[in-house]
């Protein structure tokens, strides 16, 4: 009876002493960092660390495969383009020192800057690009965002050679894609068509350069310790779920330039936590694009930090999608009515509270037209806010399709705070304007995107954001059968407008085609209903500068730096 | 002084033979013997009569009587706004009333949770009280089907559940009692399987009685200290469990909420507007102490082991 | 001593090295620990044969029942709506095929499941459809350990505040004691973990300062999570206790016991806490597997890497080899807690016989 409890407390004793001892010997070394930088006065703080929060773990940090914000930002730490975007907006040198572009807009040369290395002392070639333009549009990769490198001459046929229903030029060899390595140092491009948004483009991640060993390793992209990057930092730390650390790379040919020593990620989707740790000096930086403030505290904290408090309009919009083959919103009328009768200030000023723009149309600002901006040089008047005319549109649409009382109509949102109390403020809108009752569903994520995707409803949020500085990336999605076209929207004179502009060279006309498609989307049809442009809505210390935001309302640390506090 | 005491007892004693010669004394049924222990326990009526007012003001709070108001429509200019004559409770933020929406959400939470728990404590009890006195093969074959059940990712199921049925309260609630049962079933398995062996369970073996009656007139019984502590525990676990679904978007759909969806809604705003938290948080603490202390009443009222 | 040495070492020892081998060393050494102190009682007790006998077909219940589950909840998983790919931005056609193709998606339901069953019995999990290149195995390893270093210290304070608080009710019944710690144990049922840990981060953490808001780096970080994670258990341990001691400290045999002199003590461990610990363990074991399973609120809350989070974003994710890989982890857990919770019924009542005949 005794030996045998107290066998049982030995055991219990040793186990729990090993579990306590693993316990205590860890230790992820929190910020304490030599530095060595930043002392050239201009009242810079010691310690340059970055604290920052991202709201979920990079699901990878392979460039090739990289598709939202968050492997975004982290790759913008570890990897540099050809290209890289400056403060203005303005694509600046990146590991190509300068370029000429021809007359025509269809050939590029970039020459490259002899001192640009890679992390383990290797020298980056013009053929480095080659080899990694190629193992993106490699079909085997299955690269989510290859068609960002179609521009390229031959591109789309190298991507696709293995594609049945692919109807054009396959290309098998991708040594006839336009894309050579004339020397070591010279990289030459030809595209498919003069895309006058190219430039900026390579600054994206599908076009960053790869290190050849990531072929032949398998575990290159896991292997933190030893990962091999061209970019201003390199990676120092990588706990699962929790941290991120990266350290900046010396070698770095702009290494001058780059004041930071150290960034510390931490991972919480919590943006409760988020907005704490902020307040008690835990984060220098919170709020999008890779977290969120709440929008219950955006008027308190806009009060009480004044100065820290940013929402930048960012080139994104909001909007809800219409079915448009399924009843009700068969209708143009029926459509229009329901897109008139909500009150969209109302909705930015109580409900997302950022000081987002009411939309009315469905190019958002920032993205460029002629010589400015699209959306200020064609003003997006397509539609206003009045009940009496939706209402009357209602009942001539109702007329028009024989009913007497609507179809029941359901609207579908995935899970978020966000989105439930937008669409319960639509839907009681709706309920006080028209008289229609609106049922809200809320669906669990993979299980919207597939209704959405699959036409299983009937008026559905969306929301869509710029991968690069051009309206064909906002209005290409509602050409008849395009893959993210889930309204199923679909007109001959839009399509003949959006596919005028891929060919022309002249900026008058593709932005004259672009307006008048957008009118006919809008005005015309009114295939979506728009509810209004982001903004990017964050908190920043006031001793952190240099965070770059670019128009799409991706985030660029690299350059900024800590000033005493 | 003794002599009087003897006196005493012995016209007791008398009393007592001559009254057993005539008729044999009346047993008090279980029922009746645990209300009226239930009914002296003032912790436990106290809590009775609360969840009662719970009740009512669930039902009635929301109507006319009290409010002009309903749990749907917004007022957004009125958004957050401070609890008032207006709005006694205060408004959330789309501008609804806290009044109104907390006694509906106090509805759905009660309806779910008592609906979700008793089920449970029916399939629990059944299943772990044959695993428990059946033992050996029968046992092993339940229990391994419970804990598979157990081990299936929640969330798929309760995700699959939601497609192939409507949404609804009722679906919520099949999805709560899926796995729901297990834990009380395996507690009822324990205890079963400690008393079976006991004397007392051998005498009424040993007297004739019937599976059915051994465990219900004798086993039962004596479980049910744990039982009841099971079932209060299992009640706010499924209102919990409605919260956590609400949570992760599988709950009852807007605007309709619960209790733990209002709260988990008013969780990254309260420090700024405490109204929306503390009301539902309140009603729902009150009402889970209510049912917690009238189960340790039922729980003393039922025990036979109890019985004085 | 010495003869019974030998075969617990042939026995046992094979065992510990398939354990240490496929698991992460720490976790690995504690499951060994708890099969040596089994095997060492079933030795002492049982006989090398029955003890062999006993686990082997243990293990093999075990072994069919993980592989129904597994098959399960692969199917399951194929029939909710989405798969790894499903994005708001839709990929196009062809790419998604090309994607189908490298993760053998594209081949019929059987032939994924029985690829996917016999990568299982050899012991490869395969690779994450979300978190590219990163190795299923690792990634639970590397996440489960945060939980677990999370999760034992809420079950040892779970366990001892609640059973002490349980114990100090029931023998001080109806007293005021007794009134308050059935109070306080409440609170921990009735305010939601959700709750109840954002409000410690706001009030200890936010207001106070006394810990970090969020991380996991220190011992201090571990306070607030802890207690947000044992509240629950404390409550309905301490209401589990109190119950079950109750009904013991009424019972006669104890009012035999103090009649025959017995100290106070003596009394309580002998006697009260062996008969009426029974439901608590019960109750612990899948309690204990739950705890270190992780919560998700908690993980996301203090910003822990923890297992809990990454399961249920791997089911949002629908990346099938995680979930798979998870269940089955969770399900070993599970059904050795409750072998465990069993193996404790027997060594605390004798009486109980594990793999009787019927009761008849």
């Amino acid at each position: 009876m005794k030996r045998k409890s107290l066998l049982v407390l030995l055991t219990l004793i040793l186990a729990f002493g090993t579990v306590l001892a693993a316990c205590g010997s860890k230790n992820e070394g929190t910020g304490n960092t030599d530095t060595g930088s930043a002392s050239e006065g201009n009242g810079l703080a010691k310690d340059q660390i970055l604290k920052i929060n991202l709201s979920a773990e990079p699901p990878t940090l392979d460039p090739a495969q990289a598709k939202d914000s968050q492997t975004n930002t982290v790759l913008k730490f570890l990897y540099e383009g050809l290209v890289r975007i400056d403060a203005d907006g303005k694509e600046a040198p990146g590991v190509a020192k300068d370029w000429t572009i021809s007359e025509d807009g269809l050939k590029y040369v970039f020459n490259l800057n002899p001192d640009a290395k890679w992390s383990n002392g290797d020298a980056i070639t013009a053929e480095d690009f080659v080899r990694s333009w190629e193992r993106a549009l490699k079909p085997e990769t299955a690269s989510p965002y290859a068609y960002q490198l179609y521009y390229i001459k031959g591109a789309e046929g190298y991507n696709l050679s293995k594609d049945e229903t692919y109807k054009g030029t396959k290309i098998t060899d991708f040594s006839q894609v336009g894309v050579k390595a004339t020397d070591e140092h010279t990289l030459e491009v030809t595209l498919e068509n003069p895309t006058p948004y190219f430039l900026g483009l390579t600054a994206f991640y599908t076009y960053y350069p790869v290190h050849a060993s990531a072929d032949t390793n398998d575990k290159f992209f896991t292997d933190y310790k030893n990962m091999i990057v061209n970019g201003p930092f390199v990676m120092d730390q990588y706990a699962k779920g929790q941290k991120i650390v990266v350290k900046k790379n010396d070698g770095y040919h702009a290494a001058a330039d780059i004041k930071l020593a150290q960034i510390d990620m931490s991972l919480t989707n919590s943006s409760a936590s988020e907005l704490q740790a902020y307040k008690s000096g835990q984060l220098d930086y919170t709020g999008a694009p890779n977290g969120e403030i709440p929008s219950d505290q955006i008027p308190s904290v806009k009060a009480e930090l004044p100065d820290e408090f940013k929402a930048t309009g960012i080139a994104s919009t909001y909007y809800y999608q219409f079915n448009v083959n399924e009843a009700p919103f068969n209708n143009v009328k029926i459509r229009k009515a329901f897109a008139m009768a909500i009150q969209r200030q109302l909705i930015v000023d109580k409900v997302t509270q950022g000081g987002q723009i009411p939309a009315f149309g469905f190019v958002p600002p920032g993205i460029r037209g002629e010589n400015g901006e699209f959306r200020d040089e064609h003003k997006d008047d397509y539609f206003t806010e009045n009940v009496d005319e939706a209402k009357k549109l209602l009942a001539e649409g109702m007329k028009e399709e024989g009913y007497t009382t609507l179809p029941a109509v359901t609207l579908i949102y995935n899970t978020s705070d966000g989105h439930a109390k937008i669409a319960l403020a639509v839907a009681d809108m709706w309920k006080q304007n028209l008289g229609v009752d609106v049922k809200t569903e809320n669906q669990e994520w993979g299980v919207f995107l597939e209704n959405r995707q699959n036409q299983n409803f009937q008026v559905a949020r969306a929301g869509w954001s710029a991968d690069y500085n051009d309206p064909y990336n906002f209005l290409e999605m509602w050409t008849t059968g395009n893959t993210n076209n889930d309204s199923k929207f679909s007109n001959e004179q839009y399509d003949k407008d959006v596919k005028e502009t891929v060919k022309s060279a002249d900026p008058a006309a593709r932005m004259a085609a672009f307006a008048d498609a957008e009118k006919i989307l809008i005005q015309d049809e009114m295939g979506v209903m728009p509810i209004y442009y982001y903004t990017n809505v964050s908190l920043t210390k006031p001793y952190l500068k240099g965070v770059q935001l670019d128009f799409s309302g991706a985030i660029d640390f690299t350059r900024a730096y800590l000033e005493e506090k | 002084m003794s002599g009087t005491n003897n006196k005493k007892n012995e016209t007791a004693n008398t009393n007592l033979t001559s009254q057993a010669a005539v008729k044999p004394q009346e047993s008090v049924s279980l029922f009746k013997d645990a209300m009226y222990r239930l009914a002296t326990n003032k912790a436990a009526m106290i809590s009775l009569s609360v969840l009662v007012l719970v009740v009512i003001f669930a039902l009635i709070g929301p109507t006319s009587l009290f409010t002009s108001y309903n749990y749907y429509s917004n007022d957004l200019m009125n958004a957050n706004a401070a609890p008032s004559a207006e709005h006694w409770f205060g408004t959330d933020d789309l501008g609804r009333d806290v009044w109104v929406r907390t006694w509906v959400g106090a509805r759905v939470s009660l309806t779910v949770g008592l609906a979700a728990a008793l089920i449970d404590l029916v399939i629990g009890v059944i299943y772990g009280a044959i695993m428990g006195y059946y033992g050996g093969r029968v046992d092993g074959i339940m229990n391994k089907f419970s804990e598979i059940l157990y081990s299936l990712p929640y969330m798929l199921v309760v995700i699959l559940l939601l497609v192939v049925l409507e949404p609804s309260l009722t679906t919520i609630i099949i999805a709560l009692t899926i796995t729901g049962w297990i834990s009380m079933s395996w507690i009822v398995r324990g205890e079963i399987m400690q008393l079976k062996n006991r004397d007392f369970i051998l005498a009424a073996r040993s007297m004739g009685a019937s599976t059915g009656r051994q465990l219900f007139r004798h086993l039962l019984p004596n479980a049910i200290g744990p039982i009841i502590v099971t079932l209060t525990l299992s009640i706010p676990n499924a209102i919990f469990a409605e919260a956590f679904l609400s949570f992760l978007g599988l709950g009852v759909s807007a605007p309709r909420s619960s209790l733990g969806s209002m709260i988990n809604d008013a969780l990254t705003g309260w420090t700024l507007y405490p109204w929306r938290m503390w009301f539902p948080a309140g009603l729902m603490v009150l009402t889970m102490l209510a049912f917690n202390l009238l189960g340790d009443g039922l729980r003393d009222a039922l025990d036979p082991k109890l019985r004085k | 001593m010495e003869f019974h040495i030998y075969p617990d070492f042939f026995v046992c020892a094979p065992i510990f090295l398939i354990i240490l081998e496929i698991s992460d060393k720490w976790i690995g050494l504690y499951f060994c620990l708890i099969l040596q102190s089994i095997c060492i009682q079933n030795i002492v007790c049982g006989g090398v044969q029955g003890l062999v006998k006993y686990v082997l077909k243990k293990l093999l219940f075990m072994l069919l029942s993980l592989f129904i589950l597994a098959s399960l909840t692969f199917f399951l998983m194929k029939a909710i709506p989405g798969d790894p790919f499903t994005a708001e931005k839709k990929l196009s056609p062809e790419i998604r095929a090309l994607l189908e193709v490298k993760y053998g998606l594209d081949k019929p339901m059987y032939e994924q499941y029985l690829k996917y069953m016999g990568g299982i019995l050899k012991g490869d999990f395969g690779v994450s459809m979300r978190y590219l290149n990163q190795d299923v195995t690792d990634m639970i390893t590397q996440t489960f350990t945060a939980s677990l270093k999370l999760g034992i210290f809420a079950i040892l304070i779970s366990i001892v505040v609640g059973v002490l608080l349980g114990l100090l009710a029931a023998v001080y019944h109806r007293k005021l004691i007794d009134d308050v710690t059935m109070v306080v144990a409440v609170i921990g049922i009735a305010v939601p973990s959700f709750l109840l840990a954002s409000l410690l981060q706001y009030v200890f953490a936010f207001k106070l300062g006394w810990f970090n808001v969020m991380g996991f780096d220190g011992p201090l970080d571990y306070v607030l999570p802890v207690a947000a994670l044992s509240a629950s258990p404390i409550a309905f341990i301490a209401r589990l206790t109190r119950s079950s001691m109750l009904e013991v400290l009424h019972a006669d045999y104890i009012k035999t016991a103090k009649a025959k002199g017995l100290k106070w003590p003596a009394i309580m461990f002998k006697h009260v806490v062996r008969n009426g610990i029974l439901p608590v363990v019960t109750y612990v074991g899948p309690m204990t597997a739950n705890i270190i399973t992780g919560s998700v609120v908690i993980e996301q809350i203090f910003n822990i890497g923890g297992i809990g989070k990454v399961f249920v974003e791997s089911i949002t994710n629908r990346d099938y080899t995680m979930i798979m890989g998870i269940t089955i982890f969770y399900g070993i857990l599970l059904m050795l807690a409750r072998f465990l919770t069993d193996i404790a019924y027997v060594l605390i009542d004798p009486r109980i016989k594990l793999e009787s005949r019927k009761g008849a």
